[in-house]
């Protein structure tokens, strides 16, 4: 498939995943394939913590954080609560009010990213989201608020990023994994979830670091001790192991699968070239 | 067993936190330390957070009922100590406390069955981790375990667990609180408390229903806070107490090394010394070349020792910033990634690895 048009088909990804899979990288990637093809990008990241991209001295990211606690002092600011909305978040009060009404924070965050689509930010926005199950946490509470909350602002912001999140081509989630048990297990669930609850089309998998080697033929009469005997025996186990999970991924979850390869020491630049190529190896229609 | 980095660092300890990024292998790596010390003659309970259960999975335990609230002993052949685990469930840990503290049984009916509470006590940032930290405290003083081990909760801030007694202080005297409780003790009522300006916006923001069934918890919470307020001091002197030993883990990967760096900082910002950091899942060395081989068997060699070298040299930074602190490498245990073998066997292996590894 043609990497621009793959990129083009939303406005928005939000990138997700269980922690220490490669996520923040993953979504660093997408960002720098999209200004690649010769579109604008932006990187959003939602908690708050310092951008850690990535230590291989690659710069050029237009990026930008959204905190929960920012996005929601800054509501309080629109609501006409402006001068006492600083004293509130310094005092803790914002805690009180956020949990008063759980996921509010959250919903002003996907507010936040609403508002960077609509005033065209960039042609492809690319949040890198909280992880593991925040996620999900964070994706469901549109619907719930838009459900529970009679009226009022929240109710109508809710409806809001519950359209965006509902219309396909303004936002797609790229769920991120790793070719290991548990995080296949947890990808499939999440997936499921993401679909049938909040009604997010997903974009094809990430299954990062995979193992695109060859097995290795071990002689007889190589000793079995031998560092090159193990060393192609782990080789071995890991490319099988691989194997079952991608397996086990794609009977268990009919989405395309993104394959990246281990890049342990890899630039963004090596990277971005690896998720170009993949994205080429798609099929089109496969969704 | 000899005693080993390892055992030093946990020996004199009464409590281990386990703190680290997701995907680390934090839990099982918690798992492993409970079996190793247990088999070593501790008496460890081992406390995992996290909702995915992978700990019971990890102990190869059935199903969610086999680990609950309060611990359960892992039978374990050949140990010398005892292995308990559990899984912690924070709505009841804080329904517990809620119990304790209550003058009567009437005011923790009221109190449980507000919704506010019901919200808090599920979704406060923090509250998850607070509960940890209880959970902690509560073993740490039950005469059955010498040695409680806590996984905590998957954050990127490490001090969402260490500043937890802290913020729930802070949330017992919350200016919320002050406002609710002042007028009713010149006569008022919260109707009146409402009609302040701070509350009128914030009910324009939450809407009024939300607001009274927070002002109703506070109002219910009255003649608590006091016992609360010693807990979470309680709490904190155990976090700090020179036997409660901090352990980092990352992986080899860019991204968790990032992390744990951070982590950290984070740590020594809040004066807390981290007493060992665990660089897990490494990837193994194989030995050196020898040139008459295969050429399959030879690039094979050189693009693994490719990757560890790359994992070293993300880890290299981080060992570079912390000189003083103690470290310990663990090679991948491949017997845990794969799922068809006998978990509690390879938590023992990854035992005896971090045992190894110095």
């Amino acid at each position: 498939m043609d990497p621009k048009l793959f990129l083009s088909a939303s406005r928005i990804f939000i990138v997700a995943g269980k922690g220490g899979v490669g996520k923040s990288t993953v979504a660093a990637t997408l960002v720098t394939a999209a200004r690649r093809v010769g579109l604008t990008s932006l990187l959003v990241e939602t908690d708050g913590k310092p951008l850690l991209v990535d230590g291989n001295g690659d710069q050029g990211l237009s990026a930008q954080t959204i905190s929960p606690a920012d996005a929601l002092a800054e509501y309080l600011d629109r609501s006409g609560l402006g001068r006492i909305s600083r004293r509130l978040v310094t005092s803790g009060i914002v805690d009180v009010v956020a949990s008063a009404s759980p996921g509010i924070d959250h919903l002003l965050v996907l507010g936040k990213v609403k508002q960077l689509e609509r005033a065209g930010a960039a042609d492809v926005i690319v949040v890198d989201g909280p992880a593991a199950g925040h996620a999900l946490t964070m994706l469901r509470t549109p619907r719930a608020l838009a459900d529970s909350v009679v009226v009022g602002p929240i109710k109508q912001q809710a409806n809001d990023v519950l359209a965006m999140l509902n219309d396909e081509t303004r936002c797609q989630v790229v769920l991120v994994t790793i070719p290991e048990p548990t995080p296949v297990n947890e990808a499939v669930e999440t997936a499921f979830s993401l679909e049938e609850d909040i009604g997010v089309r997903l974009a094809p998998i990430v299954v990062n670091r995979m193992d695109a080697h060859s097995p290795i033929h071990v002689p007889g009469v190589l000793a079995a001790d031998s560092a090159a005997a193990r060393a192609a025996r782990f080789r071995n186990d890991r490319i099988a192991g691989h194997a079952r999970c991608i397996d086990d991924l794609a009977r268990r979850l009919p989405l395309p699968q993104i394959r990246l390869p281990l890049d342990t020491g890899a630039t963004l630049e090596e990277r971005t070239q690896h998720l170009l190529r993949a994205i080429e190896d798609l099929e089109c229609g496969a969704q | 067993m000899t005693p080993t980095t390892l055992d030093a660092t946990i020996a004199d300890s009464h409590v281990v936190v386990v703190a680290g990024s997701g995907g680390v292998g934090k839990t099982t790596l918690s798992a492993a330390l409970a079996v190793r010390a247990a088999l070593d003659g501790r008496r460890v309970a081992v406390v995992t957070i996290d909702p995915a259960k992978r700990l019971a999975d990890a102990l190869g335990l059935a199903g969610d009922s086999a680990v609950g609230n309060d611990p359960v002993r892992i039978p374990l052949d050949d140990a010398r100590g005892e292995l308990w685990a559990l899984m912690l469930d924070t709505r009841s840990t804080f329904d517990a406390l809620v119990d304790r503290y209550s003058p009567n049984e009437d005011q923790a009916r009221r109190i449980r069955s507000n919704l506010f509470y019901k919200n808090i006590s599920g979704a406060l940032s923090g509250t998850q981790e607070y509960m940890a930290a209880e959970k902690l405290y509560e073993l740490n003083g039950d005469d059955r375990f010498d040695l409680v081990i806590v996984d905590t909760p998957p954050t990127r801030q490490a001090l969402d667990f260490l500043s937890a007694p802290a913020r729930l202080r802070r949330f017992i005297d919350h200016p919320l609180y002050r406002i609710v409780i002042a007028p009713s003790s010149i006569g008022l009522r919260t109707v009146s408390a409402v009609s302040q300006p701070v509350l009128r916006a914030i009910a324009k923001v939450v809407g009024a229903q939300a607001l009274d069934d927070a002002l109703a918890f506070f109002k219910a919470f009255q003649g608590l806070d006091a016992g609360f307020r010693q807990r979470a001091h309680d709490v904190d002197r155990v976090l700090r107490e020179s036997s409660t030993a901090y352990v980092v883990v990352t992986s080899g990967q860019a991204e968790p090394v990032a992390e744990a760096t951070y982590f950290i900082g984070e740590l020594e910002s809040a004066n807390v010394v981290v007493s060992l950091i665990v660089a897990n899942r490494l990837m193994p060395h194989f030995g050196d070349d020898d040139n008459s081989l295969p050429s399959s068997l030879l690039d094979n060699l050189r693009e693994l020792d490719d990757e560890r070298r790359a994992e070293e040299s993300n880890l290299e930074a981080l060992s570079a910033a912390r000189p003083e602190t103690p470290w310990i490498r663990v090679p991948l245990v491949p017997e845990l990634v794969d799922e068809r073998l006998d978990t509690l066997a390879a938590l023992r292996l990854l035992g005896q690895a971090l045992g190894d590894a110095d």
